[in-house]
């Protein structure tokens, strides 16, 4: 088995071996949920602490799912409005749940990094729930099983990932993800949400929504975070939805059988049209949901299972 | 006093541009002879061992904990980290807690560091009040306290008239106005320099056109009132055109870099090392090899440590929120030595940024190695190796990029006076 990491910080740190190998164990998992019996005994006995230090519904959801079918128990903590506010630091809240003992924490912070600082702190397993604008890599894994089961490979397939790109920690999770799996990743949408540089990433910008996904396989749509905006990225919503929105009109230019794909919560209007979202020969977005669940138990059963390896050999893994 | 007679040194001498075997005679705190032929009876006599001979270098820009934040550094332990690497004047920035905006705050200063530490402390103070650039501060009796220059830190005065009318009232006293050249707008938020590596980490970023925008105005504001002006920190290779007209023109400007800039780069940040962390943010290395090659040419004027003082939980933070800065009165000289094993700068010319230049700028008698200078001297072996471990630094923070690494340069002895200062002497 080709899993080596102690923590899932992002998907930089993976090989391509280790993203199939959890892949291909999230497939199983993707039939166990399907069964009317769901549990799995992989996280038995395992504590699994979620800190979302960011308000989040459905990953949330996703990952207290993932692991209690799994069996572990799992404790919800909304540091929004915990101690944070008190002053606490997030050393210090970091340090006061190791001392609780828990396998996998899986954490969601607002600051870029700060997943990584907390990981350098704790014993157990950290998994990365997103953090600020860097990554959010189950989030990409679950993309990946996505297209792969939709268009039965990970290799070799157009890719446009369409909107805020500069704000979207999933757009650079994804980009390294299907750039290590050898597919032609284009990003589209405006100068003003594109970081900087990002061409260097081996990627194609465009800035025409229509040239952007001529021939593509995937169309992998971004919510505009407009929360994150502070005032100016773009003139109007209705202007982004006339440009870079997601309509039947738009989806022509791509291949015939491409894929529309979207991490959620859609602002239906702004990025993407509310028929097409709904549309189940084109959309796959209910079927990312699932996946989302599969690839968060396979994350923590792997994590879980090097956890074991590292106490029991007495051995360190990087 | 005694007479101390320096022998067998290899003289560093940055107005001559010279490194030569010799000796120094120093009497009543004061250089009284370079290769003496003749020397007091009584003269202590100090061997030098062929080891490197420099006057002491003048650091522009520490960051002194007092008042304020006394438990990130005080003037003593600042003095200590002075000593130990080689600063026999410590030239101090205002932007304490509260700022250094009156006459009475600065006289605070200059006595606290009276009493505990033998560095020479040479205060600046606070252009504006409260360094919240709306109102100037008393020019005239700041200078009459001893400040040697006027600045508020990294606070930039956003509006020129303000700015404008500050520069045209110091010029008429002859002070100088000393400046952060990030314009203020763009720089907002930034935690990192704009590309390639900020894009990935994710982090709030800046372009490298806000140091040439916040220069360019600045010298339009010099060459509009002819005051005397210092650019703090000069980081990217675009400013550099700039600069240079602007001293072709005539106008009375330097400019500055910080060590950190010379020899570190944005990669450095790696996986969020929040040491890296300082302001202006890292740069390419492009960038870095531009600022080596403007210092060896003399474009940029000064090298100095831009000391900036953060305990741990400053530092311990995530990125975007942790605070900026790194200590470096202790590395700023086997950092800037990496530099001449590099063959990039010549031990004179290394001296002349650190010592000679900051001391001419500032008006104050050191950094020169010539007869009537005072006896400011850093002895120095610039090959002894060793690896910097930051528990061992004299500074109450310890908050150095350099944690770790491999570096060449040992500080054998500092002077100040005539004085030995480091290392410590029983009393």
């Amino acid at each position: 088995m080709a899993f080596r990491a102690r923590h899932l910080l992002g998907i930089e740190h993976l090989g391509p071996d280790e993203i199939i190998t959890l892949l291909d164990l999230a497939e199983t998992y993707v039939t166990l949920n399907r069964q009317p019996q769901k549990h799995g005994r992989a996280l038995e006995g395992l504590t699994q602490i979620n800190m979302f230090f960011e308000a989040s519904t459905r990953t949330q959801a996703s990952f207290e799912l993932a692991g209690k079918r799994l069996g572990a128990d799992v404790m919800n903590m909304a540091m929004a409005a915990s101690s944070l506010k008190k002053g606490e630091t997030l050393i210090d809240t970091a340090m006061t749940l190791n001392a609780m003992h828990p396998d996998l924490l899986v954490v969601r912070h607002p600051h870029s990094g700060a997943v990584d600082l907390l990981a350098q702190k704790v014993n157990c397993a950290v998994l990365n729930a997103g953090d600020g604008r860097h990554e959010h890599p189950t989030q990409a894994l679950l993309d990946a099983l996505t297209i792969r089961r939709a268009k039965g490979r990970l290799h070799r397939l157009n890719i446009a990932i369409c909107g805020d790109i500069a704000h979207s920690r999933v757009a650079r999770s994804n980009i390294l993800l299907l750039g290590k799996m050898e597919n032609r990743v284009r990003l589209v949408g405006p100068a003003t949400l594109m970081p900087s540089q990002v061409d260097q990433l081996g990627v194609e910008v465009y800035d025409d929504m229509r040239k952007g996904l001529d021939g593509c396989d995937v169309v992998m749509m971004l919510r505009l975070q407009k929360e994150r905006m502070d005032g100016g990225f773009i003139p109007s919503e209705r202007e982004y939805y006339h440009r870079y929105g997601l309509d039947a009109e738009k989806l022509s230019h791509a291949k015939p059988d491409a894929i529309v794909m979207h991490p959620g919560p859609m602002n239906r209007g702004v990025e993407i049209d509310g028929l097409l979202a709904d549309d189940i020969n084109r959309s796959v977005i209910q079927d990312q949901v699932e996946m989302g669940v599969a690839v968060r138990m396979a994350a923590m059963d792997l994590l879980a299972r090097n956890l074991t390896a590292a106490t029991t050999t007495g051995g360190v893994l990087v | 006093m005694t007479a101390l007679h320096f022998t067998n040194a290899i003289l560093i001498d940055p107005e001559e541009g010279t490194e030569t075997a010799g000796s120094l005679l120093v009497q009543d705190g004061v250089i009284s002879a370079l290769n003496p032929a003749n020397v007091p009876a009584d003269a202590q006599v100090v061997d030098c061992a062929g080891q490197c001979l420099a006057p002491g270098i003048v650091d522009l820009g520490v960051k002194i904990g007092e008042p304020g934040e006394r438990h990130k550094e005080s003037f003593k332990t600042a003095g200590l980290a002075a000593a130990a690497g080689g600063v026999t004047t410590v030239v101090t920035r205002a932007d304490t807690t509260p700022a250094v905006d009156t006459p009475e705050a600065l006289n605070f200063v200059t006595q606290r560091a009276k009493q505990v530490t033998a560095i020479r402390i040479a205060p600046m103070a606070a252009l504006t009040k409260d360094r919240a650039g709306r109102e100037m501060t008393e020019y005239g009796f700041l200078s009459d306290a001893g400040a040697v220059a006027f600045s508020d830190g990294d606070a930039v005065v956003r509006d020129p008239k303000i700015f404008g009318r500050a520069m045209t009232y110091a010029k008429g006293l002859g002070a100088l106005i000393i400046a952060h050249v990030q314009d203020p707008g763009l720089s907002k938020g930034a935690a990192v320099t704009s590309g390639k590596f900020a894009t990935l980490r994710g982090l709030p970023a800046v372009s490298l056109m806000a140091e040439r925008m916040g220069l360019e105005r600045d010298l339009a504001l010099v060459e509009m009132t002819g005051a005397r002006y210092h650019a703090d920190q000069i980081s990217t290779a675009q400013a550099l055109g700039p600069l240079q007209r602007a001293k072709e023109a005539g106008l009375d400007v330097t400019a500055g870099v910080s060590i950190h800039h010379l020899t570190l780069n944005a990669l450095d940040v790696g996986d969020y090392r929040t040491f890296f962390k300082v302001k202006p943010p890292l740069r390419d290395e492009d960038d870095r090899i531009a600022m080596v090659e403007a210092v060896a040419s003399g474009l940029i004027d000064i090298v100095s440590s831009m000391h900036t003082p953060q305990d741990e939980e400053s530092k311990r933070l995530p990125y975007e929120e942790a605070a900026s800065g790194a200590v470096g009165l202790e590395t700023l000289l086997p950092a800037a030595l990496r530099l001449y094993h590099e063959d990039q700068l010549s031990l004179p010319q290394l001296f002349r940024a650190m010592s000679l230049n900051p001391a001419k700028r500032l008006g104050l008698p050191g950094g020169r190695l010539s007869v009537g200078a005072p006896a400011d001297l850093v002895l120095f072996d610039p090959n002894a190796p060793f690896v910097m471990d930051r528990t061992k630094l004299q500074s109450k923070s310890k908050n150095t990029p350099f944690d770790g690494a491999r570096m060449q340069g040992k500080t054998r002895a500092t002077y100040v006076g005539g004085v030995q200062v480091f290392p410590a002497r029983p009393a």
